[in-house]
């Protein structure tokens, strides 16, 4: 226990009060942090033009990217219990692409979606679909990160596989003789049995969401990349800001514009709305973490 | 076609017993065979969502310079030399080995440092265990950027450790709160009754962990380790914090990106080294599917 006490000081409680700290001074890294009392938070919230936006951009994905991902994770996991040859073949194409490293998925992504060169508009085009600019522009950037997410759904869809395996069969048996059509039997004895691991997905989803990093910065930078040409300096979160995510912010007060103390207004706006969603984890004992036991 | 076809292993939720086939005849197996069928084509087309990015990318990866511009989907002449020249690229072997270090070195610390703090949280009661426990929980859930500040002035400005990533291998001598808790969950499931046992015949703590619990939960260990190394493999975050102006101390993830901004038209270049980087998972994939599959499970169902 004690090494991981030492650990947890060092690298959670003490940082944390520092950020605390910092939130509420001046601080550039060199001149020593000077009180500046609430001057960085109204900064933030009011004067500093990303904060907004990254702020609607992380809501717009833990609300849509989050329940994409859930609903369609269910659908492949259940879609993977009902098919019976090739079962090993099949879930081991659909788990796949959750390994691909974050940064390579997304490179492939801006390359697959990219309007004018890309495969995916070209079989849009052949099946007679429109083909949007996806990364390239504002309003479909965070549909083309969504395809991105349901792409690498393979964990959620061991989870679900996992939690559909175990209802009892006698339920589904007993329905049928009742007369329960499918939609039936997936409303009234799925749903409810695997609803803890639903619960689980939305949370633990919400969570990384709100985390979404790499992802957002990459295909930005990437796609203004593909337009704009190497050595030019575009305004984070391409297009017109639509890729912008809270943690992003961070990187970009604390280690571009040397803004510490505004950074870390920006840190515990994210750590307020993360620990929020964990304390509905922590409140479904048992069920979710067993901590109950 | 009869319907009991069942390769897997799994249980289909509506096998049908054979009786009722044989009871009503034809209308029940047609309707088994139409099921089938439907099933198995919602089967291919999601098979194609997931598996076909990968066959462009591949594909893509084998054009020249200029047909890589274009819309065409399949390469005129294959340039395998497009990987040997990505893995010729200065720097790239670098990144690797740096990535290696990382990822190794990390995940060997985070387990060995990880281990008994779960095994204290599973099976000891202590003052405290509860709050503990919630603490791990809470350090899990806390995006990396809410502490990074201080972290970063006090690894680059203190201790002049920035351009490296040290700040980022040696936390982990500290354990992982993600490691710790996915660990605890498995230790749960181990009886008491054996650490009892090796403790009436005269173990002490120290040898009943290494003897006793170590070996009973080599799968969940064999789970943590995976997904800290590809944790470390697929960051992007730190080496960018950490590394970013020392290119000798880049890792594959974050030197793929800047790799693509060196050669900003050249797709095929760009799709080789992103097949060279995620290939390695892959692989690894296919000899430690189980614990793969093991882990994500047990983050979600076992608790």
């Amino acid at each position: 226990m004690s090494p991981w006490l030492i650990g947890f000081s060092v690298f959670f409680a003490y940082p944390l009060l520092s950020t605390v700290y910092f939130s509420f001074t001046k601080y550039d890294g060199f001149r020593p942090p000077a009180f500046n009392g609430a001057d960085n938070w109204s900064y933030v919230f009011t004067d500093y033009p990303l904060f907004w936006p990254a702020m609607r951009n992380t809501l717009w994905l833990v609300v849509v990217m989050v329940s994409c991902r859930v609903v369609f994770g269910l659908g492949v996991g259940l879609l993977a219990t009902k098919i019976k040859t090739g079962v090993g073949v099949f879930r081991t194409l659909f788990y796949l692409p959750y390994l691909a490293p974050p940064v390579a998925a997304t490179l492939a992504f801006v390359f697959l979606l990219n309007p004018g060169t890309g495969p995916a508009n070209t079989l849009l085009d052949a099946v007679g679909l429109p083909a949007p600019g996806w990364f390239t522009d504002a309003d479909w950037s965070k549909p083309a990160l969504t395809a991105l997410a349901l792409w690498g759904v393979g964990d959620l869809m061991v989870i679900f596989m996992a939690a559909l395996l175990d209802v009892p069969k006698e339920q589904y048996e007993a329905a049928e003789l009742d007369g329960a059509g499918a939609w039936a039997r997936l409303r009234h004895i799925t749903l409810p049995n695997i609803s803890p691991i639903i619960m689980f997905a939305v949370v633990t989803g919400v969570i990384q969401a709100m985390q979404y990093y790499t992802q957002p910065l990459v295909a930005g930078k990437v796609a203004a990349g593909v337009i704009g040409g190497s050595g030019q300096q575009l305004e984070p979160g391409y297009p017109d800001r639509s890729t912008l995510t809270l943690p992003q912010l961070v990187h970009n007060l604390g280690f571009q514009r040397f803004d510490y103390g505004a950074a870390c207004v920006v840190a515990l706006v994210l750590f307020a709305l993360s620990m929020a969603f964990t304390a509905l984890l922590m409140r479904r004992r048992g069920g979710l973490i067993g901590a109950g036991r | 076609m009869s319907t009991n076809r069942t390769t897997g292993t799994l249980r289909p939720a509506d096998t049908q017993r054979p009786a009722d086939t044989q009871r009503t005849g034809g209308a029940h197996r047609r309707k088994a065979v139409l099921h089938w069928i439907a099933v198995h084509s919602l089967g291919v087309a999601a098979a194609l969502f997931f598996v076909l990015p990968f066959v462009f990318l591949l594909l893509t990866s084998l054009m020249g310079d200029r047909q890589a511009l274009t819309r065409d989907l399949w390469p005129d002449t294959w340039e395998w030399g497009n990987y040997a020249q990505v893995w010729h690229t200065p720097g790239f072997l670098t990144w690797w080995r740096n990535t290696l270090l990382y990822a190794g070195l990390g995940t060997l610390l985070t387990v060995v440092s990880s281990v008994p703090v779960a095994y204290a949280l599973a099976k000891f009661r202590f003052r405290g265990r509860n709050l503990s426990l919630m603490l791990v929980v809470a350090m899990m859930m806390l995006p990396p950027q809410v502490v990074v500040i201080p972290m970063y002035l006090f690894w680059a400005r203190q201790l002049d450790l920035s351009g490296s990533l040290w700040p980022l291998i040696v936390p982990m001598a500290f354990g992982d709160a993600f490691s710790i808790f996915l660990l605890r969950q498995f230790l749960l499931t181990i009886p008491d009754e054996y650490l009892d046992a090796a403790r009436v015949d005269g173990c002490g703590e120290v040898r009943t962990l290494l003897r006793v619990v170590v070996p009973m939960a080599r799968p969940g260990i064999a789970a943590v380790a995976l997904f800290q190394f590809f944790c470390a493999w697929n960051d992007y975050f730190g080496p960018q914090i950490y590394a970013s102006d020392n290119p000798a101390a880049w890792t594959l993830s974050y030197g793929l990106e800047s790799f693509k901004g060196a050669h900003h038209t050249n797709w095929n270049l760009t799709m080789a080294a992103t097949v060279l980087v995620m290939a390695p998972v892959i692989v690894l994939f296919f000899f430690a599917q189980k614990a793969f599959v093991e882990g994500v499970t047990l983050t979600g169902v076992k608790g």
